[in-house]
């Protein structure tokens, strides 16, 4: 995060132009401090929460207890060995109950689970996500995050791609709506918008159905061909095909709506006065539309793109099981099946983060398009 | 009034209301004719409920889009006044019961099984049937005989290989009976009125035979049935009013509650309000859908839980942010100055002067917000997660995908609950659209 702040000061310095320079850097640096601040306690509030909900509020320590002790006392019975079988069954007892200690002290069960998950946040936020109970990775390790680092390429690969898409498809449509306006293809899109009320996965499984069921062209589901082709180019027409269907449904779940919203924001602010004015003045469509219509949408536009991520991010769960991609979603429905607390908190941590992480970046671009904050910014900041 | 008569001019928002209380009637039909008690007794039983139910059997409507009729389940019972029963008394200890069982098959499909279902009345002997098959074209198979050694006895014509052995076929025997020359190598459907006769021969003076023929069919009823034999519709049906509970529910409840929350705090300021500023970006950074699958594994599955989870984590929700910049415009208005000046208390300026302006933004929010909680829903239930007891549109997706619907081409049984949901989505989401025009007269025209 603090490359990003280091990028932000450089790019303030070059727009401001000598004249309000320093002052307007330092003005970004100031936001961009008290948002990560407040970023990062809300990321802590979270995640504490999380710890909370995934531990029961401490149940998983009964459950624990329980398995551990259920343990020792098969081991102890089971041990036929020549000093065992002198001991009493009272004697037995106290054995089982001095070995349970050990293991409950051994795995830190013996402190109270207040205090454990403060332990709990603190290795969250630093990232030490320790060992998952069921799960391994690929590469056959129990460390949460490598198990999770393994799952972050195809969840970055295939948001990506349709988020950015997505966004660039739905603003040069939506612009060209609002030149078109009033035309047949305006009025597709204003009557296809409400079909964004349904969501990524519920398109993907009508895709797989018509391209993977009936018409077999496409792949049902998984990131490449089992076995995964050899050569580099053929893995990535491989990765390609599969890649084709969950980023249509990401994409036409939503794209009618974003390009109907960023339409209409258009044609508001092309009928704000300064526009008719610079219309009255003889200036050129291209010059309109750029200097006085984009400009003042601009943050708009940007708060849109934000929210698009946010909400994408919470959808990857069920869109990544329906098409089986192997990412962190997928990853953490299967945790959740085995009950893997640790792998279950450590995907949660991931996804904080990440939304962290999205909104800050935003929240400085945003500061840098957004001229009340580049100059006088003070309300901004609260 | 006005408002309504505004709304009657939007062609959309006529559609989707239209849609809306269609949904409204099949909720009131469904909780009427089949009382919620019965519903789950229905989607919860087995093969004992379901027994003369087809294995996912298509809707019957499919056969409006092909050539031939696929055939339904055909069930006959011996105490119908269509089977011939006869009765000889043939000595002292032996009776002959005879049972004529006669039906038309003019399908161009074979029936997925074929089972008798016997019900037996003696004391100690047990009575012996011998059971025999008549073609159409006049051929006469012998399927079986055997002793009924319990008094309600299933016999599985499907399931015998003895009689495949005999009618020297690798047809499954079901399918073989109704061939002209199941040995051929091409063989073709027969056609016309096929009979059945069991004889049975009871060894005491008051024992009785009686069964019950079941050709179980391609197809079956308006909505076909699911890998358990059960009757789809009872789902469909009873998933409508438990979706547009939870919806609108689940919008109403964070919707009003938000606003609350907005109003107070754009109301008090100060630190009020900021504690609410702060918690709205905790809640952003919280993951809803993970949280509410962590709740779902750990604690409990219930449909009502969730509602409630889900209300409580979208009341700090996005909603709040919008509401609150309202607020602080309607804040500086004249009026509420007006009101501070007679007396007015702090509840009755919130409840009585600031929130009532805000309800042209809140009503289309409210109406656009249904579609995204009964798809949560759905989506819980498609993750495994959905009520173990009620029957939801989510669970019958969730059964489809599992049970391969979409791998052995049973696209019926992912469809229906999925028009269903999007019928509900776009009715809805029509009805937020025109409503948002109609309230933001700046979208007017546009």
């Amino acid at each position: 995060m603090s490359d990003a702040t280091l990028t932000v000061d450089a790019k303030g310095k070059a727009r401001g132009k000598g004249r309000t320079g320093s002052s307007t850097a330092a003005r970004v640096a100031k936001y961009a401090g008290v948002r990560l601040v407040v970023l990062f306690f809300t990321v802590v509030v979270g995640i504490y929460l999380v710890v909370l909900v995934a531990n029961m509020g401490g149940y998983v320590d009964e459950i624990r207890k329980g398995a551990i002790r259920e343990q020792v006392s098969i081991a102890v019975f089971a041990d036929e060995s020549a000093e065992m079988r002198e001991l009493t069954a009272a004697e037995k007892r106290e054995l089982i109950e001095e070995r349970v200690a050990v293991e409950v002290k051994r795995q830190g069960l013996d402190r109270p689970f207040i205090i454990r998950s403060f332990a709990f946040l603190r290795n969250a936020i630093t990232l030490d996500l320790g060992f998952a109970t069921d799960m391994v990775s690929d590469s056959g390790s129990k460390l949460v995050r490598l198990i999770l680092l393994e799952r972050l390429p195809p969840t970055l690969l295939l948001w990506g791609a349709a988020n950015i898409t997505l966004f660039f498809v739905s603003l040069f449509l939506g612009l060209f709506l609002s030149r078109k306006y009033g035309s047949w293809l305006d009025r597709v899109v204003i009557a296809l918008a409400p079909t964004s009320s349904a969501p990524a996965w519920f398109y993907g499984l009508f895709l797989i159905l018509i391209f993977a069921a009936a018409l077999r062209l496409l792949p049902f589901g998984g990131m490449v061909d089992a076995p995964p082709p050899e050569s580099t180019p053929m893995y990535a027409l491989s990765l390609l095909e599969h890649l084709i269907l969950p980023a249509s449904a990401i994409i036409i779940s939503s794209i009618f709506l974003q390009a109907y919203n960023f339409r209409t924001f258009f044609l508001i602010y092309s009928s704000e006065d300064y526009v008719e004015m610079a219309k009255a003045k003889g200036l050129s469509d291209r010059d309109i539309e750029r200097r006085y219509v984009l400009r003042p949408v601009l943050p708009t536009i940007i708060t849109q793109f934000a929210l698009l991520l946010i909400y994408l991010w919470m959808g990857a769960t069920i869109l990544e099981t329906v098409f089986n991609w192997p990412g962190l979603g997928r990853t953490l429905f299967r945790a959740i099946g085995l009950y893997d607390t640790p792998v279950i908190v450590g995907s949660q941590v991931i996804f904080a983060y990440l939304l962290a992480v999205t909104v800050f970046l935003l929240d400085i671009i945003y500061a840098l398009v957004d001229p009340r904050v580049r100059i006088g910014g003070e309300d901004r900041t609260r | 009034m006005k408002n309504l008569r505004e709304i009657l001019r939007y062609p959309t928002a006529i559609i989707g209301l239209v849609i809306i209380l269609g949904l409204i009637g099949v909720s009131v039909y469904a909780m009427i004719s089949m009382p919620y008690s019965e519903a789950i007794r229905l989607w919860r039983g087995g093969e004992n409920v379901w027994a003369q139910n087809p294995k996912t059997a298509a809707p019957t409507w499919v056969n409006l889009f092909r050539r031939g009729n696929l055939p339904p389940t055909i069930v006959i019972n011996s105490e119908d006044e269509t089977v011939e029963k006869t009765r000889e008394v043939v000595s002292e200890d032996v009776t002959d019961v005879d049972l004529s069982f006669t039906f038309d098959y003019p399908y161009h499909g074979f029936p997925q099984e074929i089972s008798i279902f016997f019900d037996a009345e003696y004391e100690e002997k047990q009575p012996h049937v011998s059971i025999t098959w008549l073609t159409p074209d006049g051929r006469e198979l012998r399927i079986g005989s055997m002793a009924l050694d319990s008094r309600s006895m299933t016999y599985r014509v499907s399931q015998d290989d003895k009689l495949q052995r005999r009618l020297r076929t690798d047809l499954p025997t079901h399918e073989a009976l109704f061939v002209d020359d199941p040995t051929a190598d091409t063989m073709r459907l027969v056609q016309g009125t096929y009979t059945m006769n069991v004889s049975a021969k009871v060894f005491e003076p008051d024992a009785d035979v009686d069964a019950e023929l079941v050709v179980y069919g391609q197809v079956h009823g308006l909505a076909g049935t699911d890998h358990r034999r059960r009757d789809l519709s009872v789902a469909l049906l009873w998933g409508t009013p438990i979706a547009l509970a939870f919806g609108l529910l689940a919008a109403l409840g964070t919707s009003l509650t938000t606003m609350i929350i907005a109003g107070v705090g754009t109301w008090f300021g100060g630190w009020v309000d900021g504690v609410i500023q702060r918690i709205t970006e905790v809640n952003l950074i919280l993951p809803v859908l993970p949280i509410l699958v962590m709740v779902g594994t750990f604690y409990s599955r219930s449909l009502w839980l969730m509602l409630g989870v889900l209300i409580a984590l979208y009341i700090f929700g996005g909603g709040i942010k919008t509401y609150r910049a309202i607020f602080l415009q309607v804040k500086e208005s004249p009026y509420i100055e007006a009101a501070q000046a007679y007396g007015a208390s702090d509840s009755r300026l919130i409840f009585r002067y600031l929130i009532p302006r805000i309800i042209p933004t809140l009503l289309p929010n409210l109406v656009t917000l249904v579609p995204s909680f009964v798809f949560t829903e759905a989506a819980l239930a498609l993750l495994g997660l959905g009520d173990p007891i009620l029957p939801t549109w989510g669970k019958v997706i969730n059964d489809a995908r599992f049970n391969g619907a979409l791998y052995q081409g049973n696209y019926y049984w992912m469809l229906e609950p999925s028009f269903l949901l999007m019928l509900t989505g776009l009715a809805f989401s029509l009805l937020g659209f025109s409503l948002d025009r109609i309230f933001n007269p700046r979208l007017r025209g546009m």
